[in-house]
């Protein structure tokens, strides 16, 4: 008896080293793993901060402006309606012309000209028209600088790089050196990248339209989604009878839930633009096809959240006398919530960055306005990101790097949104 | 010879769980095919009454062909060898069953006179009636003072806040459980011990002022002190409700109840007064099982 324990005891002794072993190799295979994931979410990032940072700032160019009723071309005594239509370009031209004299050709004034951003002389007629006792004056006024100028004051060029290979000329370079070395550039951060629509000069876009058709759309996402699918979830995991036609329906919505997301563009593309004739564009109709897109994601995790609700609970709140809807109301759900919560937020993060449902419906226009409703054509972040990666202009690449961040930046927001629910539902 | 040694001990300090793994094989005296009920099930003027109810499970006869009345103000103890179906009789009770999809009760079961398993019973009126205690603890996850007032909450037997935390009082100190839980009532139930939540559970279900209470084991989890407090509390309940309480402790079933049930493998072999049982039973297995002859 005793000689056969001290056998096994040698032999469990002789086992041990090797399962410890194994145990040690899978630990550090994990750590490779995790640090391999953690290593290619840090080169992403980095990529695009890197790239993306430097649209959060504007470049500026001190210009001295005669701003004398000559020279914008209106009368001394000009009212608004007169001082709107004023020649601030020409200002802006002329202005420039005199800070370097040596300019002659059309091609150098040209040049000349694409140092200050085409939105510059709406800006100096906003000032003016705010103040109209700025007409007959000179004036020294930062005004905005062309995106390739921009970048060249930003350090992005090369200076001695072929000529050809950049937009910004050899002749460019040697004014906004001068203008350097004189004072004449500042860099300020660049709030217009929130507050603008988009544009086709990349100094002057921003994601204003893109985050209001987000938000709108995903609101209608949200509110379309979270309450179907949730009910879809209870209805079929406590009240549904098991038979052919629920197994049916439960099939049916595991396949819903891996249908490329584009088939679902083009069903509202059908359905509800070309049959029911809702607008084009519209954060309405994005929201929907979102919705139809995110259902199956939250009514399979709400479905497994209230699963793995312990069933005594149920038992408890059915043996005090509480009716079925009341035991899921009252207790199954604030239960499985933080499942279900993180579920919806997961399905909601996939929605914010969908694209390819959208372009279906049209949310791909150019679209300067936000959208002061659902039925207003918008733009959606990832779509934005979509347009402006599509252009050449290197104005546009550091964009779309920073809406990704801000995307990035809403999707950090909603996880941060679910992990609070879930503290808070737990602590119940 | 350390070893042997331990072992026999290990043996002694198992005599109190009732199972297959001592003694005696149970299913060896499996053959209750042609049987009756010894003693007498029946009563004059019963609270519930129990005819002719089979349990199925699917394919398995869980509970066959019993009946069983439980009088007004009594405690009924059920007993028997585990899985032997008492979980499962006391279940059909509160039509707790009806929340297992295979589950099949067949039978007549009534509560004052009444089918509890006519299409027209309501299962929400009858729980409230007949309440129950589990066999495994099981609070809401939600604070002690919400775990008891629940069920009068939805109910409204409270008018007003005083009256909820007059309920909420004495039902934590019928259950024994106030003085330990009095300055903690807004912390979660399920924080409290095994025992401490077991008595929470009997609190939150007196609070409903049931007339039946279903006990499944309401003391497996608890303390000798604790179970002599739950035992005295079925004492003072008897004066109002009636009680069932499912129990492997022969001494809890002496001690509270004025008639035991005897289950063995889905039938009900003896049922008789209390005494009569422990100190004369008629039946083989009723001996055998109170003996520990199983075991
Ligand atoms: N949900 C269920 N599904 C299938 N079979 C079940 C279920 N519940 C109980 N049974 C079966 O019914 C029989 C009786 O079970 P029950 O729980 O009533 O026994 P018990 O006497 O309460 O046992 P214990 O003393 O261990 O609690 C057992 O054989 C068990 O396997
Ligand atoms: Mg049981």
């Amino acid at each position: 008896m005793s000689n056969e324990t001290y056998k096994n005891t040698a032999l469990i002794q002789a086992s041990l080293k090797k399962r410890y072993a194994r145990e040690k190799r899978f630990q550090w295979m994990g750590r490779f793993a995790v640090f391999l994931g953690f290593l290619f979410l840090f080169i992403l990032l980095f990529d695009i901060v890197g790239k993306g940072l430097p649209a959060f700032t504007q470049q500026y160019l001190l210009i001295d402006l005669d701003l004398s009723a000559d020279a914008l071309d209106v009368a001394p005594d000009a009212d608004a309606e007169a001082l709107s239509r004023a020649n601030y370009a020409g200002v802006i031209k002329s202005s420039l012309r005199d800070m370097f004299p040596e300019v002659k050709s059309r091609s150098d004034k040209r040049m000349l000209y694409r140092l200050v951003s085409v939105g510059a002389e709406y800006e100096l007629r906003d000032r003016v028209m705010a103040d109209p006792a700025l007409v007959g004056t000179r004036q020294s006024l930062w005004l905005l600088a062309h995106s390739e100028a921009a970048s060249y004051l930003k350090g992005q060029v090369d200076p001695n790089s072929p000529e050809a290979e950049r937009r910004v000329k050899d002749a460019q370079i040697t004014w906004l050196d001068q203008l350097h070395a004189d004072e004449r550039t500042k860099s300020g951060f660049n709030t217009q990248f929130f507050t603008a629509g988009d544009s086709r000069e990349p100094e002057l876009a921003g994601i204003r339209v893109a985050l209001y058709g987000s938000f709108l759309t995903l609101a209608v996402t949200f509110l379309l989604a979270f309450p179907i699918g949730v009910c879809a979830a209870v209805y079929l995991e406590e009240f549904a009878p098991t038979n052919r036609l629920t197994d049916l329906i439960e099939i049916n919505i595991n396949n819903l839930a891996a249908v490329p997301s584009i088939v679902f563009g083009l069903l509202g593309l059908a359905v509800f633009i070309n049959f029911f004739e809702f607008p084009r564009s519209a954060p309405l109709v994005g929201g929907i096809v979102l919705a139809l897109m995110t259902l199956p994601t939250i009514i399979i995790t709400s479905r497994a959240a209230i699963q793995s609700v312990s069933p005594s609970i149920r038992e408890a709140a059915l043996g005090v006398g509480a009716s079925k809807l009341q035991a899921v109301f009252h207790h199954v759900l604030p239960v499985a919530m933080p499942g279900i919560l993180t579920g919806s937020i997961i399905g909601m993060a996939q929605a914010l960055g969908e694209t390819a449902p959208l372009l279906m419906i049209g949310m791909v226009a150019f679209i300067m306005d936000a959208p002061a409703g659902v039925t207003d054509p918008a733009t959606v972040l990832p779509v934005q990101v979509f347009l402006w990666a599509d252009s050449p202009e290197r104005g546009f690449t550091e964009k779309t790097s920073a809406a990704i961040m801000v995307l990035m930046g809403f999707l950090i927001m909603m996880n941060a949104l679910a992990i609070y629910l879930r503290k808070r539902f737990e602590l119940k | 010879m350390q070893g042997n040694d331990d072992m026999n001990q290990m043996k002694t300090a198992d005599a109190a769980v009732p199972e297959e793994a001592r003694g005696l094989d149970i299913h060896a005296h499996a053959d209750v095919s042609n049987y009756e009920t010894t003693g007498d099930p029946l009563l004059d003027n019963p609270k519930m009454s129990a005819r002719n109810v089979n349990v199925y499970y699917g394919e398995k006869h869980a509970i066959m062909d019993v009946s069983l009345d439980i009088g007004g103000n009594e405690v009924i103890a059920m007993i028997g060898p585990s899985g032997c179906g008492k979980s499962t009789f006391l279940r059909c009770l509160n039509r707790m069953n009806d929340t297992i999809p295979i589950c099949r009760v067949k039978g007549d079961i009534q509560l004052d006179g009444e089918d509890i398993y006519h299409s027209r019973q309501d299962t929400v009126l009858l729980r409230a009636r007949v309440g129950m205690v589990f066999q495994k603890p099981n609070p809401f996850p939600k604070s002690i003072y919400e775990n008891v007032a629940y069920g009068p909450r939805i109910h409204g037997l409270a008018h007003n806040k005083i009256e909820m935390d007059e309920i909420v009082e004495n039902s934590l100190r019928r259950a024994s459980l106030w003085e330990e839980v009095k300055d903690v009532l807004d912390k979660p139930g399920t924080g409290l011990s095994g025992g401490q939540q077991q008595r929470l559970c009997i609190a939150r279900a007196i609070a409903v002022s049931p007339e039946v209470i279903l006990m499944d084991e309401p003391c497996s989890a608890l303390d000798p002190i604790a179970t002599a407090r739950i035992e005295e509390l079925i004492d003072e309940l008897k004066e109002r409700f009636t009680i069932a309480i499912v129990t492997h402790s022969m001494q809890q079933a002496a001690r509270v109840s004025q008639r035991t049930a005897y289950f063995h493998l889905g039938k009900l072999i003896e049922v008789g007064q209390t005494k009569q049982i422990f100190t004369n039973p008629q039946h083989e297995l009723t001996e055998n099982y109170i003996t520990g002859r199983f075991g």
